[in-house]
């Protein structure tokens, strides 16, 4: 069972009998996505803050920001990192210790949604080239899992950075100095979304619950941005996709895609 | 990704790549089965300049035993890089972007291999990448595939890999290093040609949806390529003696 979640066969035998008449277990439309509710600035020690709820899925996303020294290859740009964890209060199969495989993977998934698109314009985030720049932490804390933890992250991590205020930094005998009170806001180019889509049987369901998660044959998760444009993509379980139904699943991420951003928007 | 600033000429006027290749050519690939002698199954691939040895053991005993599953088999993948694979010293401890690769890979083999005919027992995948240029993840999908047929376990189709991907503005298959680093996008396809079902498939970098198809398509046909080139390596392992096929 994909993730560890056991489900036994009558529910699959029940999921896969109610897509057949065009149903969901929930009541929801293929390409439906659950309620999305995003508040932000709900940790006031972070930068920027945000708490996704997707369904009963909720993830709280913080974000920290301190200069750092950059990597000897990219001196002239800022340094952006998302995490993802499931903490061990979401769910019964969530464990404590080293990352599973499948829980370096949602971290790697969200850090790739937001670094590909080119969110933050990281050539703004330097403070002085090569020996100082901003470096931005996006943090993100599963703290109730009812399945698509991808796209609870993606949307918790794109409120929080869009809603962070960076703290204003200047060099002093070559060392960053914090100037209090003094803010400056991020420098956005694009607001990253993405969207997960299960395959189960022939059917391609928007947004699984944790129970058409466990019983999915494969999944993808396509990240697209302000522009209507593909920016990073995930394909994961046991069985594949034809052509035809990527390109598909690309056209309904885009149009899915654009709705919630409107909501991340409102949220700031 | 993210077009990092580079002075190297990604594609030249007539429509040429840095290394000498036009926007719709593989890499050279050359693969030979059944290299390993204590392996069940075995491969080296050379794709362009990613040196990959692949060994498979099993269906063997499923040790830590709790892992072991009675309706069926399972596979377990593992990706590692060499240090010496690539130009600074990698630290040999598998990184998170090794635990990611070996999982899609794992993934990508799933659908081909009849697991359901082993229950109780495993089958190990160790792709060991001796030299890496860009594209390793499909490289090393290609090799896992000829290996495990060379194991002599029962599949469906033999998953090759490919890579498509955007450079220079342009639509480019089999992605390298260089294209990579400074490149637009990159777009991993692992593809059951038989079954033509894209089984890896990961993407880092912006495609309006007209490209993404464009991609897709011109790396499906990329994987048909490598595909030729996984069968001959194995008719060559056994039919060498000039066998009839």
């Amino acid at each position: 069972m994909s993730d560890g979640l056991i489900i036994d066969q009558l529910k699959k035998t029940q999921i896969l009998e109610l897509l057949k008449e065009g149903k969901r277990v929930d009541g929801r439309q293929f390409d439906e996505p659950r309620k999305l509710t995003i508040d932000t600035g709900v940790i006031p020690k972070a930068e920027g803050s945000a708490r996704a709820r997707l369904g009963d899925t909720e993830v709280v996303a913080g974000v920290k920001i301190q200069p750092e020294r950059p990597f000897p290859d990219t001196g002239d740009k800022g340094m952006l990192i998302c995490t993802a964890e499931i903490l061990p209060i979401a769910h019964p199969s969530a464990e404590t210790g080293p990352p599973q495989p499948h829980v370096v993977e949602l971290a790697r998934v969200t850090d790739r949604g937001i670094r590909e698109s080119g969110m933050l314009d990281m050539k703004q985030l330097v403070l002085e080239k090569d020996k100082s720049v901003i470096g931005i932490f996006c943090d993100n804390a599963v703290t109730d899992h009812d399945g698509n933890l991808f796209d609870a992250c993606s949307y918790a991590s794109t409120a929080a950075i869009n809603s962070c205020k960076i703290p204003k930094y200047e060099m002093q005998d070559e060392k960053p100095v914090k100037i209090e009170d003094e803010f400056i806001e991020p420098p956005i180019t694009t607001l990253p979304v993405s969207v997960t889509m299960a395959k189960i049987g022939d059917f391609i369901v928007v947004d699984p619950t944790i129970e058409e998660w466990g019983i999915m044959d494969a999944r993808i998760t396509i990240t697209s941005n302000s522009d209507s444009n593909v920016v990073a993509l995930q394909k994961g379980g046991s069985d594949g996709f034809t052509q035809e139904e990527l390109i598909k699943c690309a056209e309904i991420s885009i149009k899915v895609g654009s709705k919630i951003r409107e909501i991340i928007k409102e949220s700031k | 990704m993210g077009g990092r600033d580079t002075d190297i000429v990604l594609l030249d006027e007539n429509g040429i790549r840095s290394d000498g290749r036009k926007v719709n050519e593989t890499r050279k690939v050359t693969i030979k089965a059944g290299v390993l002698k204590n392996a069940n199954g075995s491969a080296y691939i050379e794709f362009g300049d990613n040196k990959i040895l692949v060994g498979v053991y099993g269906p063997r005993d499923v040790h830590p035993k709790h892992m072991s599953d009675t309706d069926t088999g399972i596979l377990r993948c593992r990706y590692h890089m060499a240090p010496f694979s690539v130009g600074e010293r990698k630290n040999p401890a598998p990184s998170r972007r090794e635990i990611e690769i070996s999982k899609v890979i794992k993934e990508a083999l799933e659908p081909a291999v009849m697991l359901k005919e082993f229950p109780r027992t495993a089958v190990d995948v160790y792709m060991e990448v001796l030299q890496a240029d860009g594209g390793t993840r499909c490289a090393a999908l290609t090799g896992a595939s000829v290996a495990l047929a060379d194991a002599g376990i029962p599949m469906r189709d033999l998953v090759a890999g490919c890579a498509a991907g955007k450079a220079a503005d342009a639509v480019i298959l089999d992605v390298n290093n260089e294209e990579d680093q400074a490149g637009q996008a990159d777009l991993p396809i692992g593809y059951m040609p038989n079954l033509k079902k894209i089984t890896l498939l990961q993407l880092d970098g912006v495609l309006t949806p007209e490209e993404y198809k464009q991609c897709i398509e011109i790396g499906i046909e990329g994987c048909n390529q490598v595909y030729e080139i996984q069968k001959k390596a194995l008719q060559d392992k056994f039919f060498a003696s000039g066998e009839k096929q």
